[in-house]
């Protein structure tokens, strides 16, 4: 279990004043002048050390991320673009940052944006985040007044800028490229790569999307040193984490705790345990709603990581862990997900488009009992034809989930489709 | 260049193309729906996804720029699944109404469903139903058969400048259309119906005419402006049932204006189809002999100077050259094939073409548009204009009418003195036109048609030769004449102009008035002040009952430009020749035979029997009229006369860019474009409201 010292977002709860003198009493701000004095190369050589795994849920190395960034400019600006759209069900910890720690993501914004060459940051909140945009705002002004951003931000002689967009409540654009778009006041489509947006973004510009929680641990781990972070967790899975933990627990929450924690831990200590016992666990999905659900006997052991997980066939995604005890139709559960994939899905491309709403057809079928049981492995290959043929993740995210369905009930699909053949179903 | 394996095949590509790109170098069709060679990339049908060497994931050949090293498989198994599943996809939501599809037969769709798609659907939902969308009178949607390629959106958005057509909604809820439904402002908007590789977007005035298998498809030349696009036109018997554009890089690269596609319908009406004769007031039906007695004894007592002849914007060269030919047998210096009275110097070449020729406007870096609106007199031209902003370092002014040419325009202001000022340094413009490695003059028919004409023409060239605009070293002749008649540069070379004491277009209709002119030939012309001609004989020859046809005493019915076989000169000076599609309805004929024959009724009978006998006049008139299909350039030579210039705004000769000839005139299709998009025609009557 985290120790109360190493953890990153000790107003996780909103307690104590989220605003700049307490924060400043929580050491944001502290030495920001002396992280940026490190110069670019540094920091992403400590942010690379550090092991830091992107939070938004593809988990791809933050400092790798930042390394990609061009050295030198051509002539064009960079920019850091922060992914704030929480959008994935489940998940709801950029939103605690924001509104009880924004600073630690404004502090971030400017460091990365530093260590990228960025004079300017967009923050995309998602659109129905509307008192954390306001909290977020305030801070921001509260940054610009103290001097911390603005034209010489810090004392630094750094110039840096942190704007504010609002999204419009859709999806898709989390994905960083849709985003991009969205930003620049297209349609919210993802875009083609290559090119990526560190060599062609945010108005073809370099630019790079971090998720709000991979900036806002930023500040502390150079403060308190890449080994400090790198000895959390596990090895290429370090550091702490915010998890969100929903469902049919006792207390459901968010919390941060060391990456890694065993899955039955996590819920036992930290949610108090699972409705009516652990026995009456059935499933969980153990990353936010785009990774497939794992079965409570390989709830077990698991560790909560993205190494352990992606062995498990899931995935750590954005940590939201969403449990279902034995009262859960779990067929209809994910026929729910199925539907929020369908409505999101952003039809530029065809897989996604079509197959989206063909698979949630099927798993209707699939709830209510009145598909054929070969129909079973015909979705599982409608799946397949969509995932790995998109143009974003979109088209996976829907297929995994069926997929873990398949993988692990299917006689909970066979005997749904047997009972209501017989007339003796209890669904329908 | 860099080295790649495609198929256990090494290739070699040039950096920066595309992996489709390469596979088709070497022969590998990859299939595709939503790309095409002169849109942006789109990458969504997902239908060329091939699988790639060391990637996690197969990729979009469509966009994947090539690299070094990479190794490509196109034909595997795993390959033939995807495209499997992804055509599946297309197929579960497309209605399968083929049969009664006008798109049957040439549709994309159909035809990779053959190689890809299965015999029988796995799909047992509902499938989706979508409201179709109005787009005006040209464009017939059934949208649920739209695969969103997305291929219309690009093409309005980038080719022609009219940022209308878009997505709204997400998902399998995701619509093409204009969100406010109305009829897409383009006049180019016809070529959405090619690029859309479905039935979504088909012809709405072809719509359920023929199948394509049924036509005969005859390779031609479009004569609605004066660019020669490269057209296919599709007849199925008497009738051409619809034109489209054909490949030529040069021209029209792969569109052509919506008047050139849609006017054909006016083929079908208000065609002369038998010779007729006026007697007491009245114009009777006659047979070709009596026409041919009516017309000599007309002519026969008059002497040269009281005969006068003009043609037409759609006239041949063979027809023209006949008639020059026969004029000069009747001893007739009166001719003149400037209708508008534009004040050309058919002495010097150059003077009159587009010299730069119309893919040299891809090289261009300033331009400066005199007295013309390219997107109404040569759409496909203005399109070019557009490609060359959009690819970036060109400056673009204009002196005439401040419209919306689909990219931003420097309006210098409206009126002729500017171009003293330019000529003279001290418009801004100037320094932009003298600094530019390959500066551009296009100047219209509005600056060339007015009193000052010449002296406009002789500006125009002072500030090409001060700026640099003829360049012989980088082969450059930035001096360009846009022109609107499809005949004008021939006639202009086979020298169809006034001799040494005629009379040009304004002085045929004076002298007519005066009655010093007793007879004058039209060759279909229809453009001209009819109502001068009272006094005179008029003989009209053509294929429409338009104007000309209206104040004649003799009509001698010819041929279509889809309905000979003829000879045009484009703008820039390129010789082409236009076929034979269909026949000539009734007793009409190919125009030159009926000047060859009425020649021969006349006792003075033309020397040339056959098509490679008049070709070979045109030769000796003109040497320029060997070289088929190709451009050779003007000598830089002396041209234009001092004057003085009218303090007067230009006008673009076309208000209405749906009826500017006889046969769009007649077109239905066209008079409810004008209705639709300029709201010209007459109100209704009636108790419709």
């Amino acid at each position: 279990m985290l120790a109360d010292k190493d953890r990153i977002f000790t107003n996780l709860y909103g307690l104590e004043d989220p605003f700049l003198a307490g924060a400043k009493k929580r050491g944001d701000w502290d030495g920001t002048k002396k992280i940026l004095g490190l110069g670019r190369e540094e920091i992403v050589t400590r942010i690379k050390a550090s092991g830091l795994r992107g939070r938004g849920g593809a988990g791809f190395s933050t400092g790798m991320k930042w390394s990609f960034m061009p050295k030198q400019s051509d002539g064009r600006p960079h920019y850091l673009v922060i992914n704030a759209d929480e959008g994935e069900p489940g998940t709801c910890k950029d939103r605690e940052i924001m509104r009880h720690d924004p600073h630690k993501l404004i502090e971030g914004a400017l460091v990365a944006s530093f260590a990228m060459g960025a004079n300017a940051a967009y923050c995309y909140v998602r659109g129905e985040f509307y008192r954390e945009t306001e909290a977020l705002q305030r801070a921001v002004d509260e940054a610009y007044d103290a001097g911390l951003i603005g034209d010489d931000a810090c004392g630094s002689g750094y110039k840096f800028d942190f704007y504010i967009h609002r999204g419009m409540g859709a999806y898709i654009c989390g994905e960083e490229t849709a985003l991009i778009e969205s930003l620049e006041g297209k349609k919210g489509q993802p875009r083609l790569k290559p090119p990526f947006p560190a060599n062609v973004g945010l108005y073809g510009t370099p630019t790079t999307v971090n998720n709000v929680e991979s900036i806002a641990v930023a500040p502390e781990i150079l403060r308190r040193g890449a080994d400090w972070f790198a000895g959390l967790g596990r090895p290429n899975n370090t550091g702490t984490k915010l998890f969100i933990i929903s469902g049919h627990v006792n207390q459901p929450c968010t919390v941060e705790e060391e990456m890694g924690i065993p899955l039955k831990e996590l819920l036992e200590k930290h949610a108090g345990g699972v409705r009516g016992g652990w026995d009456n666990l059935l499933a969980v999905i153990p990353g936010g709603a785009s990774v497939p659900v794992l079965p409570k006997k390989l709830c077990e052991n698991v560790l909560m990581d993205f190494d352990s997980l992606r062995e498990v066939q899931s995935g750590l995604g954005t940590a939201a862990v969403m449990v279902m005890d034995k009262s859960t139709d779990i067929v209809r559960a994910i026929t729910r997900l199925s539907a929020f994939y369908k409505h999101e899905s952003c039809g530029q491309c065809t897989p996604c488009r079509e197959g989206t709403g063909w698979m949630w057809r099927m798993m209707k079928k699939m709830a209510a009992g009145t598909a054929h049981v070969d129909e079973i492995d015909m979705l599982e290959e409608v799946t397949r034809q969509i995932e790995g043929h998109t143009i974003c993740a979109l088209g996976d995210a829907a297929a995994w989930p069926i997929q873990g369905l398949i993988r692990h009930f299917r006689p909970e699909l066979e005997k749904r489709i047997a009972e209501a053949k017989a007339g003796t179903s209890q669904a329908a | 260049m860099v080295k790649l394996t495609i198929d256990g095949q090494e290739v070699e590509a040039e950096g920066g193309m595309t992996v489709m790109q390469a596979c088709e170098q070497v022969g590998i069709e990859i299939p595709r729906f939503c790309y095409h060679e002169r849109l942006s990339i789109a990458g969504n049908c997902r239908m060329c996804l091939v699988s790639m060497e060391r990637a996690p994931k197969p990729v979009a050949s469509c966009a994947m720029p090539v690299a070094e090293g990479m190794v490509i498989q196109t034909d595997t198994p795993e390959v033939q699944k995807m495209r499997k599943g992804v055509m599946e996809f297309l197929l579960i939501n497309h209605p399968l109404d083929c049969p009664i599809c006008d798109q049957g037969g040439e549709c994309d769709l159909q035809d990779q469903a053959m190689g890809y798609g299965s015999d029988k659907s796995r799909f047992s939902e509902n499938k989706r139903a979508v409201k179709d969308k109005y787009m005006g009178p040209l464009i017939s949607t059934t949208m649920t058969r739209c695969i969103h390629c997305t291929r219309c959106i690009r093409f309005a958005s980038e080719v022609a400048g009219v940022p209308e057509l878009g997505a709204t909604g997400r998902g399998e809820n995701m619509e093409v259309g204009t969100y406010v439904e109305h009829a897409l402002t383009s006049e180019l908007s016809g070529n959405m119906i090619d690029l859309c590789p479905v039935g979504a977007l088909t012809s709405g005035p072809y719509a359920f005419n023929a199948r394509p298998w049924e036509l005969k498809k005859t390779e031609s030349i479009d004569v609605t402006d004066a660019l020669g696009s490269n057209i296919r036109i599709d007849g199925r018997g008497p009738e051409v049932k619809r034109i489209l554009p054909r490949l030529n890089e040069d021209i029209n690269e792969e569109w052509i204006s919506d008047k050139a596609r849609f006017s054909c319908d006016g083929l079908r009406a208000q065609r002369l189809d038998k010779p007729f004769v006026r007697r007491d007031g009245k114009l009777v039906a006659a047979s070709w002999p009596e026409a041919f007695t009516a017309v000599s004894d007309a002519l026969k007592p008059l002497k040269g100077k009281q005969i006068a002849a003009i043609a037409g914007d759609l006239a041949d060269c063979e027809s023209i050259t006949a008639l020059r030919d026969l004029m000069a047998s009747l001893g007739s210096e009166n001719l003149d094939c400037r209708q508008d009275g534009a004040k050309l110097d058919p002495k010097s070449r150059a003077s009159y073409l587009f010299n730069s020729t119309i893919s040299g406007i891809d090289r261009a870096d300033a331009i400066l548009l005199i007295g013309t609106n390219p997107r109404r007199e040569a759409p496909v031209l203005n399109a070019r204009i557009r490609k060359r902003y959009v690819a970036g370092g060109v400056t673009i002014a204009s002196i005439g009418e401040p419209v919306d040419m689909t990219y931003p325009v420097d309006n210098l202001g409206n009126t002729a003195l500017l171009l003293a000022d330019i000529a003279a340094g001290k418009n801004d413009f100037a320094a932009v036109l003298k600094n530019a490695q390959r500066p551009m003059l296009i100047i219209g028919q509005g600056a060339l048609s007015r009193a000052d004409g010449g002296a406009i023409l002789h500006l125009a060239r002072k500030i090409a030769d001060q700026s640099g605009c003829v360049d012989a070293a980088q082969n450059w002749n930035g001096f360009n004449i846009l022109h609107t008649a499809a005949a004008r540069v021939g006639a202009l070379d086979l020298g169809f102009v006034p001799g040494p004491s005629g009379r040009d277009t304004a002085g045929i209709l004076e002298a007519a008035l005066a009655g010093d002119i007793k007879a004058v030939y039209l060759l279909g012309a229809d453009e001209i002040d009819t109502s001068k001609l009272d006094k005179a004989f008029v003989i009209y020859q053509g294929h429409h009952g338009d104007a000309g046809a209206h104040c004649a005493d003799v009509i001698l019915p010819g041929a279509a430009y889809t309905e000979k076989s003829g000879t045009y000169v484009n703008t820039e000076g390129r010789v082409q020749i236009a076929r034979l599609a269909v026949f000539p309805p009734g007793d009409a004929r190919e125009d030159w035979t009926i000047l060859r024959a009425l020649s021969e009724a006349m006792g003075k009978t033309l020397p040339y029997d056959n098509l490679q006998q008049i070709r070979g006049r045109m030769v000796d008139l003109n040497g320029n009229f060997l070289n088929v299909d190709e451009i050779q350039s003007a000598k830089w030579t002396g041209f234009g006369q001092a004057g003085d210039l009218e303090d007067s705004a230009f006008i673009s000769p076309i208000n209405n860019f749906y009826m500017t000839n006889s046969i769009s005139r007649a077109s239905v299709t066209m008079a409810k474009c004008a209705d639709e998009f300029l709201g010209v025609t007459e109100q209704k009557t009636g108790t419709d409201g």
